[in-house]
Formats: C-alpha cells, sequence, structure tokens
C-alpha cells in the first residue's frame, strides 16, 4: 500500500498522498481507493489516519470552542458576532441577561454595544443555522482589557504546545494573561503594555514558523533576549537620568 | 432556473441512460424530431421557427446599412443576440441578457462566424465607410432542453431566407432600388450538443436531462466535416477521451441532419 | 499599431517570439499578493499580467441568493481599460460576461462547495495587460488564489491553450498567434482527476487537427499544474532554515 509523501512534507491540493486501505482525515479526501489533500499544508500519519496540517484554512465552528469575536450588530432580543469566520454568529439577550429578555427595560446596547469584544463558547452549530453562542459560562464574558491578536486558526494548536507547554512557556516568560480562541482570535492581558507586546511577538513567530522544529526552544531564546535588551535599555535611560 | 426536478425523477432518467435509454424512448444518440419553417415573418429580411421536440427558437434577421470595423474595412458586419423571453420557462426573468442568454448567443455567433457561412466581403458596399450589418436575433419561445442546438438552427435558417435589398450609389449615397438578392452563403454549420450523464455521452438533451447533467459539450461542423467552434457548459467535467467521443460523434449527427435538411 | 507580420512561423519552424512550436511562454507566478483579499496570485504569461483575488468564504450578498445547501460561487473576468491595444471601455463587455460563466465552471467542480453551505466565495480576475491566452493564465491564477484562501479544493485548475498558426499546431498562442492564426483551443484541466473543465474552440479544424490542438494543451497545462504547485511551496513551505540557526 503505497504512500508517496513523508510525514511533515509539504502538500498542495490534489496531491495523491498515498493509495489503498487508509483513512481519509483532516483535509484530505478519498476517491477511487486514493488519499488526496484537500488544502496546502503538511502531512502527519496516524497509523492508518492521513491529516494534513492546513498552513492555510479558515475557521470551521464547531460547538463546545472558545471564541473571541467582535460584537457587530445589536438587534432586537440579541447581537451579531464576528468570529473570524465564514459564519456569523449570534448571541441571545436571554443568554447575557441570565433571564428572558424584556424590551422595554433591557436596554441592549448598554450590556453589549457594537465593537465590543467577547469571550464565548459555541453552543450549538450545524449546516443549517449559524453558530449560537454562550457567555453564561465561568471566563467568559465581555473584554475590556488587553490586545487583541489575530492568526491562522489551524495554528492554534501550536501556540498552545505539547501538553500546554508552549503556551506556559509565554505566560511564564511574559507575565501575561493568554486566551486562545480556537478561531484564531487571542487575547494577550499583561500587567503593562510593554510585556503585552512581548507575548504577541512570539505568537507572531509561532505563526509564521509553525512547521518548523525546536520552536519552543527558540522562542523562549528570543523571549528571554528581548527581556534582556529591553532591561538594558531601560538601566541606560536609568543611568543617563542620574548623570544630570 | 426550471421548476426543481425530483429526486426519484433525477434517479430514473440517470438509471435509464446507464442501461442506453431515455425518458422519451430515444437512444442516447437520437435527435428529437427537427422541424423548420422559414419566411414566416414577412418585415423580417429573414427568419426562421424551429421545433427541436417541444424547444421552439424564432429567429429574424434585419439588414441595416452601416459602417464597417476599422480591422476589416472591406467586410460586412454580423451580429448575434439571443433573448430568453419570460414566456418561454418559469425561470426567465424579464431584464437585460444574462450570462445564459449572452453564452446562448456566442455560441450560435461562433458557429456562424468561423465557419465562414456568410461571404461578408459580398456586404461591402464602400470599402471603409459603407456596408450592411446583419442583424440575427434569436428569439427562445419555449425551452424544453437544448437551447443552443435549436437556436443555430434558427439563426442558420434565418439567414438561409434573408433577402439583400438591391442598391446604387448615387452622389455618394447609398440608395436602395427595387428588388432583392439572397444573402450569399457558402456554408451551413450545424451545432451538436452532447450531454454527460454519467459515464455516458447523450445527444440533444432534453430539459430534465439538462438538470441532471453533470457537463455539456457544444459542437460546431460545417460542410467539410471540421470542426469550427467548440464549447464545455456546465459545472462538470469531461475526460480527454469523452472530449474526442463527443466530437466525433457530433461530426457523425450533423452529417445525418445535414442529409435530412439537404444543407 | 503594428504592422500584421506574414508569417507566424518561420522556415526553421521558429515563433514570432523565438519558441518551437510546443514551448511555453515565460511564466512567473505569485502566491499572496494581496493583503485584503482572503487568497490571491499573480501571473505573467508572455506579456500577460494577470492579478486573482478570492473573497470568502463568507456571508452572501444579496441575502436572497444564499445556497442551502452549498456554497455560491461567483466569478468576475474583467479587463481593465489599459489592457489591450486599443483602450477597452470598463463596463463589462459580453465576452467578459461569457469568460466569467465559462471561468466560474471550470473551477466549480474542484472545490467543495458542499463542505460550507451558505456562505459563497467571490472570485475576481483583474487583467492588466492582454497578451492572447487571457481566461487560461486567469485559471491559473484563480486556482492558486482559491488554494491561498484556505478554500478546500479536489486538485488545482491548471489551464492552457493550443491552436493552429499557418500550418502547425502549436502550444500557448500568444497575441499576434490568437488574432491571425486560424484556431484557438483553451483547455483547463484538473491534472490528478484526469478531468477537463474548461474546453472551448474556434476557428476552423479538421478532427485529427482538433485531437492534437486539445492533446499538446493538455501537455502545457501539465507543466503549468507542476509551477502551480511550486509557487505555492515557495509561499508555504519555506522553512526559515537562516533562523533556525540562531
Amino acid at each position: 500500500m503505497p504512500t508517496f509523501f513523508e510525514k511533515k512534507q509539504v502538500v498542495t491540493p490534489g496531491d495523491l498522498v498515498a493509495e489503498g486501505d487508509y483513512i481519509a482525515g483532516e483535509n484530505t479526501y478519498k476517491a477511487n481507493n486514493k488519499v488526496f489533500a484537500s488544502r496546502i499544508g503538511i502531512i502527519d500519519y496516524e497509523n492508518k489516519k492521513i491529516n494534513v496540517v492546513a498552513l492555510k484554512a479558515f475557521y470551521a465552528p464547531r460547538a463546545g470552542d472558545i471564541v473571541i469575536g467582535t460584537i457587530t450588530e445589536v438587534g432586537f432580543n440579541g447581537w451579531t458576532v464576528d468570529i473570524n469566520g465564514p459564519y456569523i454568529a449570534i448571541l441571545r439577550a436571554s443568554d447575557v441577561l441570565s433571564r428572558p429578555f424584556k424590551p422595554q427595560k433591557d436596554d441592549l446596547p448598554q450590556v453589549l454595544d457594537t465593537g465590543d469584544l467577547i469571550v464565548a463558547k459555541i453552543v450549538s452549530y450545524d449546516r443549517t443555522h449559524d453558530p449560537q453562542l454562550t457567555v453564561s459560562e465561568p471566563g467568559l464574558g465581555k473584554i475590556t482589557r488587553g490586545e487583541i491578536i489575530k492568526i491562522t486558526p489551524t495554528k492554534i494548536p501550536r501556540v498552545i504546545g505539547r501538553q500546554g507547554s508552549m503556551i506556559s512557556m509565554i505566560k511564564q516568560e511574559t507575565g501575561c494573561n493568554v486566551i486562545l480562541g480556537l478561531n484564531g482570535v487571542i487575547l494577550v492581558t499583561g500587567k503593562s503594555v510593554e510585556e503585552e507586546q512581548l507575548a504577541i511577538m512570539a505568537i507572531r513567530k509561532i505563526d509564521e514558523e509553525s512547521h518548523t522544529s525546536g520552536l519552543t526552544d527558540r522562542i523562549t531564546q528570543m523571549l528571554k533576549e528581548e527581556k534582556a535588551k529591553r532591561e538594558e535599555n531601560e538601566n541606560e535611560s536609568k543611568t543617563r537620568k542620574t548623570d544630570r | 432556473m426550471a421548476e426543481v426536478i425530483t429526486k426519484v425523477k433525477q434517479k430514473q432518467i440517470a438509471q435509464l441512460i446507464a442501461k442506453g435509454t431515455r425518458i422519451d424512448g430515444r437512444g442516447l444518440t437520437d435527435h428529437r424530431e427537427i422541424r423548420i419553417e422559414q419566411g414566416i415573418i414577412e418585415r423580417a429580411e429573414g427568419s426562421a421557427r424551429v421545433l427541436l421536440g417541444k424547444t421552439e427558437v424564432l429567429a429574424g434577421t434585419k439588414i441595416e446599412l452601416g459602417e464597417p470595423f476599422p480591422d476589416t474595412p472591406n467586410e460586412g458586419v454580423l451580429t448575434v443576440n439571443a433573448e430568453l423571453v419570460p414566456l418561454a420557462s418559469p425561470g426567465f426573468e424579464p431584464g437585460p441578457p444574462d450570462e445564459n442568454s449572452i453564452e446562448l448567443a456566442r455560441i450560435v455567433d461562433r458557429g456562424i462566424r468561423e465557419s465562414k457561412m456568410i461571404d461578408t466581403e459580398k456586404l461591402c458596399i464602400e470599402p471603409g465607410k459603407k456596408v450592411f450589418v446583419v442583424f440575427v436575433d434569436v428569439y427562445v419561445l419555449n425551452h424544453d432542453g437544448n437551447l443552443i442546438d435549436a437556436s443555430t438552427l434558427a439563426a442558420v435558417a434565418a439567414l438561409l431566407s434573408t433577402k439583400m435589398p438591391n442598391y446604387e450609389i448615387e452622389d455618394d449615397e447609398v440608395k436602395i432600388k427595387a428588388g432583392y438578392t439572397q444573402l450569399p452563403v457558402r456554408r451551413h454549420p450545424i451545432e451538436i450538443t452532447i450531454a454527460r450523464i454519467g459515464d455516458k455521452l447523450v445527444v440533444d438533451p432534453g430539459l430534465e436531462e439538462e438538470q441532471i447533467m453533470d457537463a455539456r459539450i457544444t459542437v460546431s461542423i460545417d460542410d467539410d466535416s471540421n470542426v469550427c467552434a467548440v464549447q464545455k457548459g456546465k459545472s462538470g467535467y469531461f475526460t480527454p477521451e469523452q472530449v474526442l467521443e463527443a466530437a466525433k460523434l457530433a461530426r457523425d449527427k450533423s452529417e445525418e441532419v445535414r442529409k435530412q435538411l439537404k444543407w | 499599431m503594428n504592422p500584421k507580420p506574414e508569417k507566424l512561423i518561420d522556415k526553421k519552424g521558429f515563433r514570432l517570439d523565438g519558441r518551437k512550436h510546443d514551448e511555453l511562454r515565460s511564466i512567473k507566478l505569485e502566491v499572496g499578493v494581496l493583503s485584503n483579499a482572503d487568497g490571491s496570485a499573480y501571473i505573467e504569461q508572455g506579456k500577460n499580467k494577470i492579478l486573482a483575488a478570492v473573497y470568502g468564504p463568507r456571508e452572501v450578498h444579496p441575502k436572497h441568493l444564499t445556497l442551502n445547501d452549498r456554497m455560491l460561487l461567483r466569478c468576475r473576468y474583467h479587463m481593465a481599460p489599459f489592457s489591450v491595444q486599443e483602450r477597452k471601455s470598463p463596463a463589462p463587455s459580453r465576452r467578459e460576461i461569457e469568460l466569467s460563466k465559462v471561468m466560474r465552471e471550470a473551477l466549480e467542480p474542484a472545490i467543495f462547495l458542499e463542505y460550507y453551505p451558505r456562505t459563497g466565495v467571490d472570485i475576481f480576475v483583474e487583467v492588466l495587460q492582454a497578451d492572447g491566452g487571457t481566461r487560461c493564465a486567469s485559471l491559473t491564477a484563480a486556482a492558486l488564489a482559491l488554494a491561498d484562501a484556505g478554500i478546500p479544493m479536489r486538485d488545482l485548475v491548471a489551464a492552457c491553450a493550443a491552436g493552429k498558426a499557418d500550418d502547425q499546431i502549436v502550444l500557448d498562442l500568444m497575441d499576434e498567434e490568437d488574432k491571425l492564426g486560424s484556431a484557438d483551443v483553451p483547455v483547463a484541466l484538473m491534472p490528478n482527476l484526469n478531468a477537463i473543465t474548461l474546453l472551448q474552440m474556434d476557428g476552423i479544424l479538421t478532427l485529427e487537427e482538433f485531437d492534437q490542438a486539445v492533446k499538446l494543451a493538455l501537455d502545457g497545462c501539465k507543466l503549468i499544474y507542476d509551477l502551480q504547485k511550486e509557487a505555492l511551496k515557495t509561499k508555504y513551505g519555506t522553512v526559515k532554515e537562516t533562523e533556525a540557526e540562531e
């Protein structure tokens, strides 16, 4: 049963990956006993299952996903939310207010207005209707501070790292809290803008080099170097001040 | 576009075709009956009404005086337009020509133009200044499938029946005289449209067959069995072998039609 | 205005631009050239300069066009007024409308439309400079733009034309050959599936010549397919080795 690509090789849509008794996994399809790639990505073999880890894909919603979205419209009994994907999500007023919505009493824009950012969970989604969101679980709700960065959704697992190793390292090195939306939107909250910038730099680098090896070490190295550089600059400006 | 065809019917049509017959009893390579009447619109310089099964198309030609195109100063002008008028099908809406009627007009035009059916030099009155402009307007009156072949038959038949006015040049002006000359025609292109349904090729698809077909290919053949225009249509595909098979089939069918119409 | 050349192919078998009958023009492909589009690609083929962009999948506007069970694909082929010898009006011509339709029908079979129902994908092609074979070059770029947008596809679509110049069947017609030659056969192919998704012809060819031209065009498509894959790998496949060494 032949395979035509090795693990970690880059494939393009239409590339014949394998022929025979294989299972078509992520970003592949099977036709005439052959498994083809359907997106640009990197081959990954999981026993008989062939996956292509996409290097470019948009976010496809799944029930249970944590996402970060922007309110785009205040409707009469809820909000429309942009979750960085082809489908617009809906957040019902009753979910936020934790009780039935009373149009005369409740002024929706006061609760959440156009432009507000929220961390939410997808409650339901299927082929016939748009994703429904909820914010009524702990850790979810309106975002009041921090910085947002968007990366390709398929890279989020890389930002998490094996057993959370990458994300824990970033949090530790930068002192920031990081919330990862599975839709590719990430919220970074630190005690200072500089710390947030560091975390963002690290995340951007992961986005660009996600398919390379030794990434965790390189990022750790980079963060340490950046922090050292910044400390130096700080000390320099301090010394200059005292010289006057 | 047209009414939704039920899944049951779709399956039925596909199964029959896989076995080699069609819902109206035809063989896979059989045409529906072709009937042509010419000269039915007296106000037009030429006209023809074609019935291909129940598909009905009317074509009329009008001749006007005009200027030649700058890169062909010695040639007259031929222009083909098609209208999918609303009364022809529940799926046709009033309005300017959409992509379907534009494609239809251009496929019909291509067959006529590339086969050099009309000797356009004979339409020239004064080189660079005055020529005859031949307008061919294709009017689809009832859509029961295969508008392309029916429209081509109608356009060609209308051109065959077209009479050009006699003229003389007096004091640098073109004056129309009494009497007419037949439009100078050299070739008679015939277009054959073939649908791919499953892995079978089906000639002259009817309306329901068009709704389930994977793709269609139209081949225009001239009097010497040359290919002068081809258009693959619809969002499916053909294998290279099917393309050659379809071209051969079109050539054979066009010979049959040519014999029948005595073109 | 250039004078018409007497012959398109000289006695030694060289065409006006020095090519032999089965040679492609020089092709340059670049993926991901526009920052706003979800996917994009740029092609230069001969003197053709064409930009393709993809927006989507996204909500369909106007809403009533939304399809419940699949993605809606729309395609707009458009030529810039300065792209051709004599200025072309920016309003869509009948030719552009037909080509937009024919191109959409050439790309649809490659896309898994059923995966994302109720969404739309818009493909925009702008011909900045035209030199014969624009629909094929446009398709080649559009397919790359679709892949660049992360839209799941069965295969890329590669397109190339063949034709007849003087008495020879030749590959990849340039502008003069397109205008003065006796036939033009544009073809688009999904190479791994052996599926022809665009096929047109105008001119006069015997059945044998038509068959020859189609086969030659298919060879051209396969060569172009390799260039497409290379272009995608150039954008997505580079491992930043230098940084890894730090």
